[in-house]
C-alpha cells in the first residue's frame, strides 16, 4: 500500500527562507539547505521550495540553493515560484529537483503543461492551483474559482475544470492550494480537495491551512488528499514530523514510518 | 570506475549525486568505450520505453550492455532501465532488450485498494517491498523500509526466481527483479532515503 506523502514547503527569497525554523531549542536556522536537511532527517517524504524572490535578475540564486539541496538530501524534491517557460523548468531540473510547480503561467498559457510534459515527462510537472470559493454560478459550476498574484485577481476559471484539463494536457500532479484556508491554520478546505481529487486520476497535495494533526488526518481521509503539505506547524517547533505521523498512523492512515 | 549510462531518458544526475555521495568515483557516460572499461554499470531512467530503445540503439549501447552482461560485470537497472532489460514492453509496444526473459504491463485503470477505492496511477510515492528471495544488494533491509515509486507500468518476468521483491499496488507485482549479475529495481533508490541509499551501497560493494 502506498503511503500518504507529509510535504513541508519553504518558501525562499533570495536564497534565504522567510520563515526561519525556531525549532523547540530556539535555534533559528534561515538557510533552506539546512532546513531540507533537518526534514529529510525528520521523516519528511518530500519537499517544496517555493521561490518568492521578487526580481528576475536575482532568481539564479535560487538554481545555486536547488544544486545545493540536490547534494544534501536524497528524497524527491519540487521548486515552484516564477517558472514561466521550459527553459526555466529545465534550469531547476536540472539543479537537481525532481518535479517543477507551474501556477499562473500554466492559467496564463496552458500549453506550457504539455510543453514541460513532453520535454521532462508528467512526473515532473506539478500544476500548482489557487483556488477561491465563490458559490456556485453559471461561470463557475464547482463553485470554486482559480486566482493567480496570491488571491487578488479572479481569472472567471472553474477550479474542477482547470484541474482536468491541466491533467489531459499532462500535468503528473496537482498541488492544490486554498487561498481562503491559506494562513489560517483552522484546516484544509475539505470539500474543494475531496472534489479535485475524486475527479482526476492524478494525485493532488492539499494545501493551505494545516494548523493541527488532526487537519492532516481530516484531509487525507475526508478530504481524499493523497499528501499534505504543512508549513508554520513544523516550521515554528509546535508539531514535529514523526509526532505527526505518529498521530496519523494511530488514526488508521498509512504512513511512511521508518527513515 | 562506475559508468551511469545516459541515453536520452532524463536527468540522472541524482543517481549519480547519490553514488558520489557514498564516495565512489562514476561517470555518466552514452560512451561505448567507456562502459566497456568500467568494473560496474548503472541503467536508470525516466521517460517511455520507445524513445528510450531508439536512442539506446542509436548510441549502440544496447549491444555494449549486452556485453558487460555476459562479461558478468555488476549491473543495477532503475525505473525505465528496469523495464528496458525484460524483453517486451507494452508500452509503445516495445521490444527491449531481453537480458531477463519476461515483458512490462501496465498497471489496469481500474485497478483498487483493499477497500474498494480506485487507486491513481501512475503510483507516485512510498510504499514497501516484501523480499521473496535473498540477495545480497537487498542485505540488511527491514520489511517497514519504504521506498519511492513514480511509474505506470511495471516487470513480469517470465520465471518466478527471477523475482527478488514484490510490493503491492491493487496488484502483486515484481519490485525487484533479479538474474545472475544483474539487480534491477522500479522504485528509484537514489530518492529513497536511507534504506535506498544502502541499497545503492550494497550494490557498489556487490561481487556476484
Amino acid at each position: 500500500m502506498l503511503s500518504k506523502r507529509i510535504i513541508p514547503c519553504l518558501d525562499v527569497r533570495e536564497g534565504r527562507t522567510t520563515k526561519g525554523i525556531k525549532f523547540k531549542d530556539n535555534i533559528d536556522i534561515g538557510d533552506p539547505v539546512e532546513m531540507a536537511r533537518f526534514y529529510y532527517e525528520n521523516g519528511a517524504d518530500e519537499i517544496v521550495f517555493y521561490d518568492i524572490t521578487a526580481s528576475s535578475d536575482k532568481r539564479d540564486i535560487m538554481i545555486d540553493v536547488v544544486r545545493r539541496v540536490a547534494e544534501t538530501i536524497f528524497i524527491p524534491f519540487s521548486v515552484g515560484g516564477g517558472i514561466r517557460s521550459v527553459e526555466d523548468m529545465r534550469k531547476v531540473l536540472l539543479a537537481g529537483a525532481e518535479k517543477v510547480s507551474i501556477n499562473s503561467a500554466a492559467i496564463l498559457n496552458p500549453d506550457l503543461i504539455a510543453q514541460g510534459a513532453k520535454a521532462f515527462g508528467n512526473q515532473c510537472v506539478v500544476l500548482g492551483m489557487d483556488v477561491k470559493f465563490t458559490g456556485k454560478s453559471s461561470g463557475i459550476p464547482s463553485g470554486y474559482e482559480m486566482v493567480i498574484n496570491g488571491g487578488r485577481k479572479p481569472m472567471g476559471i472553474d477550479a474542477l475544470e482547470w484541474a482536468r484539463m491541466a491533467e489531459s494536457l499532462g500535468a503528473g500532479e496537482i498541488c492544490l492550494n486554498s487561498i481562503d484556508a491559506d494562513g489560517t491554520q483552522d484546516g484544509y478546505e475539505i470539500p474543494l480537495t475531496a472534489m479535485i481529487s475524486s475527479h482526476v486520476s492524478i494525485p493532488v497535495i492539499a494545501s493551505g491551512g494545516a494548523g493541527k494533526p488532526e487537519h492532516l488526518l481530516d484531509v487525507l481521509t475526508r478530504g481524499c488528499a493523497d499528501a499534505a503539505l504543512i508549513a508554520s506547524m513544523v516550521h515554528y517547533g509546535t508539531y514535529s514530523i514523526p509526532e505527526i505521523k505518529s498521530f496519523l498512523h494511530a488514526g488508521g492512515v498509512k504512513v511512511r514510518n521508518t527513515w | 570506475m562506475i559508468a551511469i549510462i545516459d541515453y536520452d531518458a532524463g536527468n540522472l544526475a541524482s543517481v549519480a549525486r547519490a553514488v558520489s555521495h557514498l564516495g565512489y568515483a562514476n561517470v555518466v557516460t552514452r560512451n561505448v568505450a567507456e562502459i566497456r572499461s568500467a568494473d560496474r554499470i548503472i541503467f536508470p531512467g525516466v521517460g517511455a520505453a520507445g524513445s528510450a530503445m531508439t536512442s539506446l540503439k542509436r548510441l549502440g549501447m544496447d549491444a555494449a550492455l549486452h556485453e558487460a552482461f555476459l562479461q558478468g560485470k555488476p549491473m543495477l537497472g532503475i525505473c525505465l532501465g528496469t523495464q528496458i532489460i525484460m524483453g517486451f514492453s507494452e508500452e509503445n509496444q516495445t521490444p527491449c532488450l531481453g537480458i531477463i526473459p519476461g515483458v512490462v504491463e501496465a498497471f489496469s485503470p481500474d485497478i483498487c485498494d483493499s477497500d474498494g477505492k480506485r487507486l491513481k496511477i501512475p503510483q507516485m510515492g512510498w510504499n514497501r517491498i516484501h523480499i521473496v528471495r535473498n540477495h545480497p544488494v537487498l542485505n540488511g533491509l527491514k520489511e517497514a523500509d519504504e521506498f519511492y515509486f513514480v511509474h505506470g507500468f511495471y516487470p513480469v518476468p517470465a520465471h518466478s526466481d527471477h523475482i527478488v521483491g514484490t510490493t503491492r499496488y491493487g496488484i502483486q507485482f515484481a519490485s525487484v527483479v533479479g538474474y545472475r549479475n544483474i539487480l534491477a529495481t522500479q522504485f528509484h533508490l537514489e530518492k529513497s532515503g536511507r534504506p535506498g541509499l544502502a541499497m545503492l551501497n550494497n550494490f557498489c560493494q556487490w561481487m556476484p
